[in-house]
């Protein structure tokens, strides 16, 4: 059951302070509304995984790592592997995360993710059957929030595109009912970029890549996710309120913009 | 039950879909008040093939007590379908999906219930969604408005939502399962009419910058024929109480 969240306490002052800033076209970091924080992106730090990428967007980071892995596909969909994303917010990255089982954020975030992935047809599910209906390469890409000052779904988002673009694995191959590898590694293939842009609503004012003093005093959040030829294919609102259509309009056109930007800038990375 | 066939075409060469609807067109939607007995409040919907159930209680005292909030009401809503409302058996444990919409629905209500009136409270809103045809969450949000309303909960309005989406290249309104499960997108909204508030927004499939700004508008017109007709089934149920009460006042007067 999902219910209304307890906030930490933020002094009157600050609130305020923040939401003043914002309403006089200034920021708490001193950013313009429409400006992200400094974002940078490393690739392949853990060697175990497929792919992985550690993001900082500004005092936020995420660590996302892709493991490939043969399972058996779902049963409606025999001629495609399967794509699996789950995050993880542990209490390490923030006094407000507790431990146990995932929490409706933690949930929601993934779920955001894996429908940017998903709907972008980005992971190009056909070249993963091994044996139709029996066999597949499945892929996980799992999520780990390190350090929560804001914006947790972008900083994910980038995260993931960044580690599956620079994932590489074995060439699998069926022999009888066995899986043999051929040695030599190849990329996973990608068909597209998908990237989340998340904007919050502070007083009455839109702002993008909201930090954490940002999203504690939003009345409402929108993350729209791009794909490469600049459609939208993902979107999410969250938050006690609600956007105006003239705002929705404003804010999509500006995500097509910083998506393309951001998305460069993931790929370069990746590349290495 | 088996699951239906993909159909050929979901829109005819003279623009009509799989159900004989233009592409603007609603389904047939049925509402109703207070059909609960124990519930504080309660509302039934049918859109389509959509049965949504919702009963509501509060504000009541907060259990477990740590929960409550100092300076409001604590909103909780449980969306959840029955293991029989698909083709397929639905597990009964709660799934992502389910926690998820659970999430969005409370966010999208959480605006319009004036929950400061009743600090260390909570309010409870269960969604169960008996048979599913494609915009369950969205006709469950406008059942759920009602029932929060029936409970006699203060609102500051009704919340009412519809989801559009794309099928064969078009944008077509309150898709069916069978035109979201083959159509190329699909887009929920809820909408507050007086603050003129966007609650709940999600998409997924590909949509242009201009097939959304399209869709939103369609879908926030439907909102408001919605709007009206939860009016009228409000209406419909306290009139008639209205009635019944003035009766009683004039046989008591003669006597």
């Amino acid at each position: 059951m999902s219910f209304t969240p307890q906030l930490p306490p933020v002094a009157k002052l600050e609130q305020k302070t923040v939401i003043d800033l914002v309403a006089n076209g200034k920021r708490i970091d001193d950013r313009t509304a429409d400006s992200y924080r400094p974002l940078q992106i490393q690739v392949g730090l853990i060697e175990k995984a497929n792919g992985s990428a550690q993001v900082y967007l500004g005092k936020s980071k995420v660590l996302v790592g892709v493991k490939v892995e043969t399972g058996t596909p779902f049963p409606d969909t025999p001629d495609e592997g399967v794509l699996t994303v789950n995050a993880e917010l542990g209490p390490l990255a923030s006094p407000l995360f507790e431990t146990g089982p995932p929490s409706e954020q933690a949930i929601e975030l993934a779920r955001v993710i894996d429908r940017g992935i998903r709907e972008s047809k980005a992971v190009d599910m056909k070249s993963l059957v091994l044996l139709k209906g029996k066999k597949v390469q499945v892929v996980f890409v799992d999520i780990y929030i390190l350090d929560h000052d804001g914006n947790l779904i972008d900083a994910a988002s980038i995260g993931a595109l960044a580690a599956l673009a620079s994932a590489k694995l074995l060439k699998a191959e069926l022999k009888g009912d066995e899986v043999v590898y051929k040695p030599g590694l190849h990329p996973l293939p990608l068909n597209n970029h998908p990237v989340a842009v998340t904007f919050a609503k502070v007083g009455k004012t839109i702002v993008v890549d909201p930090v954490l003093e940002e999203e504690q005093v939003m009345n409402a959040r929108l993350t729209v996710t791009i794909e490469k030829n600049g459609n939208i294919c993902a979107m999410q609102k969250g938050g006690l309120s609600g956007f105006t259509q003239d705002e929705l309009k404003t804010i999509v056109h500006l995500a097509v913009q910083k998506a393309a930007e951001n998305r460069a800038k993931i790929l370069a990375a990746a590349k290495g | 039950m088996p699951e239906p066939k993909q159909p050929e075409k979901l829109i005819d060469d003279k623009g009509i879909r799989i159900d004989g609807r233009r592409l603007d067109q609603l389904r047939p939607i049925k509402l109703e008040v207070g059909i609960l007995d124990k519930a504080d409040g309660s509302a039934y919907i049918e859109q389509g093939k959509n049965k949504i159930l919702v009963g509501v209680y509060g504000p009541r005292e907060a259990h477990p007590k740590h929960i409550a909030l100092p300076d409001r009401a604590v909103l909780r809503c449980r969306y959840r379908m029955a293991p029989f409302s698909v083709d397929e058996r639905k597990n009964p444990a709660p799934s992502r999906r389910e926690m998820e919409l659970s999430k969005v629905i409370r966010e999208s209500l959480e605006s319009v219930v004036l929950t400061d009136l009743y600090p260390r409270t909570t309010i409870d809103v269960f969604i169960e969604v008996l048979q599913s045809d494609g915009g369950s969450r969205c006709a469950g949000i406008t059942a759920a408005s009602l029932a929060l309303a029936d409970a006699g909960i203060p609102m500051r309005e009704l919340v009412a939502a519809c989801a559009v989406g794309k099928i064969q290249g078009h944008m077509a309104l309150d898709l069916s399962d069978a035109e979201d499960k083959y159509g190329e997108a699909d887009l929920p909204v809820a909408w507050v009419p007086n603050a003129n508030l966007v609650t709940l927004l999600q998409m997924d499939g590909i949509l242009t910058t201009s097939e959304f700004e399209k869709g939103l508008t369609m879908a926030l017109d439907a909102c408001k024929t919605i709007h009206g007709m939860q009016q009228e089934a409000l209406k419909k149920k306290y009139l008639v109480i209205k009635e019944v009460a003035e009766e009683r006042e004039e046989t008591e007067v003669v006597a």
